[in-house]
């Protein structure tokens, strides 16, 4: 399985991003998968568009990206976070 | 873990506004006051929550919790904000739906990664029912706060 690249944006690239950055070592490390996490504000996410496997945000994202994106919202919230741990990881080990 | 400020003069009890926009300035101004952030902050808050909303629904009462980029700051302060009457913001990640927001959390944070303990103690907060609804109840600002510090492991 090769080493998956996770953006990880919100709006300002510092507060929820952090938080969700975060959530998402734990669950990689849980599950023993090894990625490779880039925390950037989501006006970044353009330039990373040939390089990462996914994008998970808790901001809103208006285009269509070549890889799939994941809604973190519950992270912050503690409503659907074990949903939105089994998308990452399933994702993770596609 | 870098320390955060919070004391009585980030924390505002019974605030009266319309919409989202006046209660950001409410809480962004006393900010300034303090000199905590610059005055740039204030329609940079307005902005970015323009552009990307930061209004969470919990199992208890509503929060916000604005921020901006790190230019805007000058001291790293989490405010809270009681607003006496919910405003809508939408919703985080959602450009569609809004939530009453009772609470505000407005973070000046200036360094991205350095706040992770203290934010996820945040976050937590936002999960706990009891806390949420203590909070909006209580007036005695130093009660308010000697709680928060405990839950957020301020010293």
């Amino acid at each position: 399985m090769a080493k998956k690249t996770v953006l990880v944006a919100c709006g300002a690239g510092i507060a929820t991003s952090t938080v969700v950055n975060g959530a998402i070592e734990e669950i990689a490390r849980k599950n023993n998968i090894d990625v490779n996490l880039i925390q950037i504000k989501i006006a970044e996410v353009e330039s990373y568009l040939d390089t990462a496997d996914l994008l998970v945000t808790t901001a809103m994202t208006k285009k269509e990206y070549p890889f799939p994106v994941i809604n973190a919202r519950s992270f912050l919230t503690g409503i659907g976070t074990e949903e939105t741990k089994k998308q990452i990881v399933d994702e993770l080990k596609k | 873990m870098s320390d955060c400020f919070l004391d009585e003069s980030v924390i505002l009890t019974d605030i009266e506004a319309k919409t989202k926009e006046q209660a950001l300035e409410i809480v962004a101004q006393n900010l300034v006051d303090l000199n905590l952030v610059k005055k740039s902050f204030i329609p940079a808050i307005i902005q970015r929550e323009a552009e990307y909303p930061t209004g969470l629904p919990t199992n208890g009462v509503s929060v916000a919790i604005p921020h901006t980029d790190d230019k805007h700051v000058k001291t790293e302060t989490i405010s809270l904000a009681i607003l006496k009457r919910p405003v809508d913001f939408f919703i985080m990640g959602d450009g569609n739906n809004t939530t009453p927001v009772q609470l505000i959390f407005m973070l000046a944070m200036n360094e991205p990664n350095s706040q992770l303990s203290l934010l996820q103690k945040l976050m937590q907060i936002f999960q706990d029912e009891k806390t949420l609804t203590y909070i909006v109840s209580q007036k005695n600002k130093t009660d308010i706060k000697n709680l928060l510090k405990k839950k957020l492991g301020i010293t």
